[in-house]
């Protein structure tokens, strides 16, 4: 238990934004937040926040106001949102403020990602092989997995297929067309088992958080969600991960995100099995698939028959990415971390209007995976 | 040179602690932290651990296509008796002859390690 309340949380819009900067939708996301928890940005005492490649969060004051509070700027990857939370989190529990604040946002350009060897320490040589394309790591462990556990490809296509559903019933996400499983499966491979349409593609948002002391949360009022645990963690030994020219250790591959979400549910006194709502990494079809597993949700193989079942649907047993997850809003690297954590308390709150869970959902979770190696999960009540 | 010297080998390191093997060689080893490292030469055998196969050009540069065009190639990890899985480039006349750990040999090193089924 953290003792630390989410008193405010705040999104942009997601999705292509021609002519709005990412810096833009930060700062639409605080105010979003400010305005959620009540608050003026003058009350907020510390911050952190940041994104991959859209900028530096602490030049947001600009915008915000000179009000002179610490900002610490966070690169981390997928889990910046989540660094910058649990960096908001320890500056409530430590004292050294009662209202802080965590945001991300990144605005990435159409296409692919185009990593450079040099920059992962690699040799020239597996950029001019063909090997610097990060969705073959995917298509390499889904493939695996799906042969190891009995999954089928009609199930990864029923997990982009539900992404797209749970889009049409959010008005802020990107992708609000529905898509057949038949269409998704059929779509162009782009590596083995995984089709175009199974992908999450490089977007653009910004979402904000705002967290305060329990006194504080109490004396706003407000609709406060408490934040059981927050966790990141860097890899073990051991485990499989994108461009690496080798996977080390004998036998079977650790996994960060199995790390990073036991020990927030340690810290939460919470099961996996009593979450009502949880957001999972879903950079493909597969990663969903894998990461109900790997965080706790399931054993290995399982899934097949979970989602034959529904189970993952808003109505079902265990309802993963119930705003389209990131297949459905794109992938804005800062962003997705805390567009998780909005999607959990606008959850436990009973606000998520078309696409809520039915029967007061009172527990929640949201887990982000990344390269190279890293995990952010927190365990969120009512 | 015999054959047994022209042909390709890759060089990877196991700690003295630990006995972990790396590949490409390393300074440390990731799994104990200790930095006693001896040069090793890698297995050239091995099986598909994993693999997936990659359907269209990637974006050049980085890459190099061959000059005849780009072709759709298999990417995988070859795990070794040595315990660790390399990533390579992995030759075949059909994909589906890379299901089932299929064992493979080293064909070469450079520019990334490549390995074909055996058949
Ligand atoms: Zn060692």
């Amino acid at each position: 238990m953290t003792g630390v309340s989410i008193v405010g949380a705040g999104l942009s819009a997601f999705g292509r934004q021609p002519g709005v900067s990412g810096r833009e939708m930060a700062v639409q996301a605080i105010r979003t937040a400010l305005a959620d928890a009540g608050l003026e940005w003058s009350d907020v005492q510390i911050a952190f926040g940041g994104s991959d490649g859209s900028g530096l969060a602490d030049t947001l004051v600009a915008e915000l106001g000179l009000t002179g509070i610490p900002f610490t700027n966070v690169k981390n990857g997928c889990a910046t949102g989540g660094s910058a939370l649990v960096s908001a989190v320890n500056a409530i529990r430590s004292g050294s403020a009662e209202i802080a604040l965590a945001v991300g946002f990144d605005k990435h350009g159409r296409g692919a990602f185009a990593p450079l060897p040099e920059e992962w320490g690699l040799p020239a040589g597996y950029g001019e092989a063909g090997l610097m394309v990060t969705t073959q790591f995917f298509g390499i462990k889904i493939a695996r997995y799906m042969r190891e556990y009995g999954i089928t490809a009609q199930t990864l296509a029923k997990v982009a297929e539900k992404a797209y559903a749970n889009g049409t019933l959010n008005p802020n996400a990107w992708r609000r067309t529905p898509m057949s499983a038949e269409e998704i499966a059929s779509a162009d491979m782009v590596n083995d088992p995984l089709t175009r349409y199974m992908f999450c593609s490089p977007g653009e948002g910004g979402a904000a958080i705002i967290v305060a002391s329990e006194a504080v949360a109490t004396r706003l009022g407000g609709r406060p969600v408490s934040l059981l645990s927050a966790v990141t963690r860097t890899r073990g030994f051991g485990t499989f991960e994108v461009f690496a020219p080798a996977i080390q250790g004998i036998g079977a591959p650790t996994s960060v995100s199995t790390t990073a979400a036991a020990a927030a549910f340690d810290a939460a006194g919470v099961r996996p099995d009593e979450i009502d709502v949880l957001q999972l990494q879903d950079t493909e079809s597969g990663a969903e698939i894998m990461h109900m597993a790997e965080c706790g949700f399931c054993e290995h193989g399982e899934q097949e028959q979970l989602l034959e079942k529904g189970a993952t649907l808003i109505d079902g047993s265990m309802p993963v990415n119930t705003d389209g997850g990131c297949i459905a809003n794109g992938e804005p690297i800062g962003a997705s971390g805390l567009r998780q954590v909005h999607e959990i308390v606008t959850q436990l709150r009973g606000e998520a209007g078309d696409r809520q869970v039915p029967g007061s959902p009172h527990l929640g979770f949201t887990h982000v995976y990344g390269a190279p190696g890293i995990s952010a999960c927190t365990v969120l009540a009512v | 040179m015999s054959p047994t010297e022209s042909a390709p080998r890759l060089h990877g390191s196991r700690c003295d602690s630990c006995g972990n093997v790396a590949f490409p060689v390393a300074d440390g080893c990731q799994r104990c932290g200790q930095q006693v490292m001896q040069p090793i030469e890698l297995s050239e055998h091995g099986t598909v651990w994993g693999f997936t196969v990659q359907r269209f050009a990637p974006k050049s540069p980085p890459y190099v296509p061959p000059a005849d065009g780009f072709v759709p190639f298999a990417v995988g990890y070859v795990e070794l008796s040595e315990g660790v899985k390399v990533e390579a480039v992995l030759e075949c006349a059909d994909f589906a002859e890379l299901e089932g750990h299929a064992p493979v040999r080293l064909t070469a090193t450079v520019p990334v390690p490549r390995f074909e089924v055996v058949a």
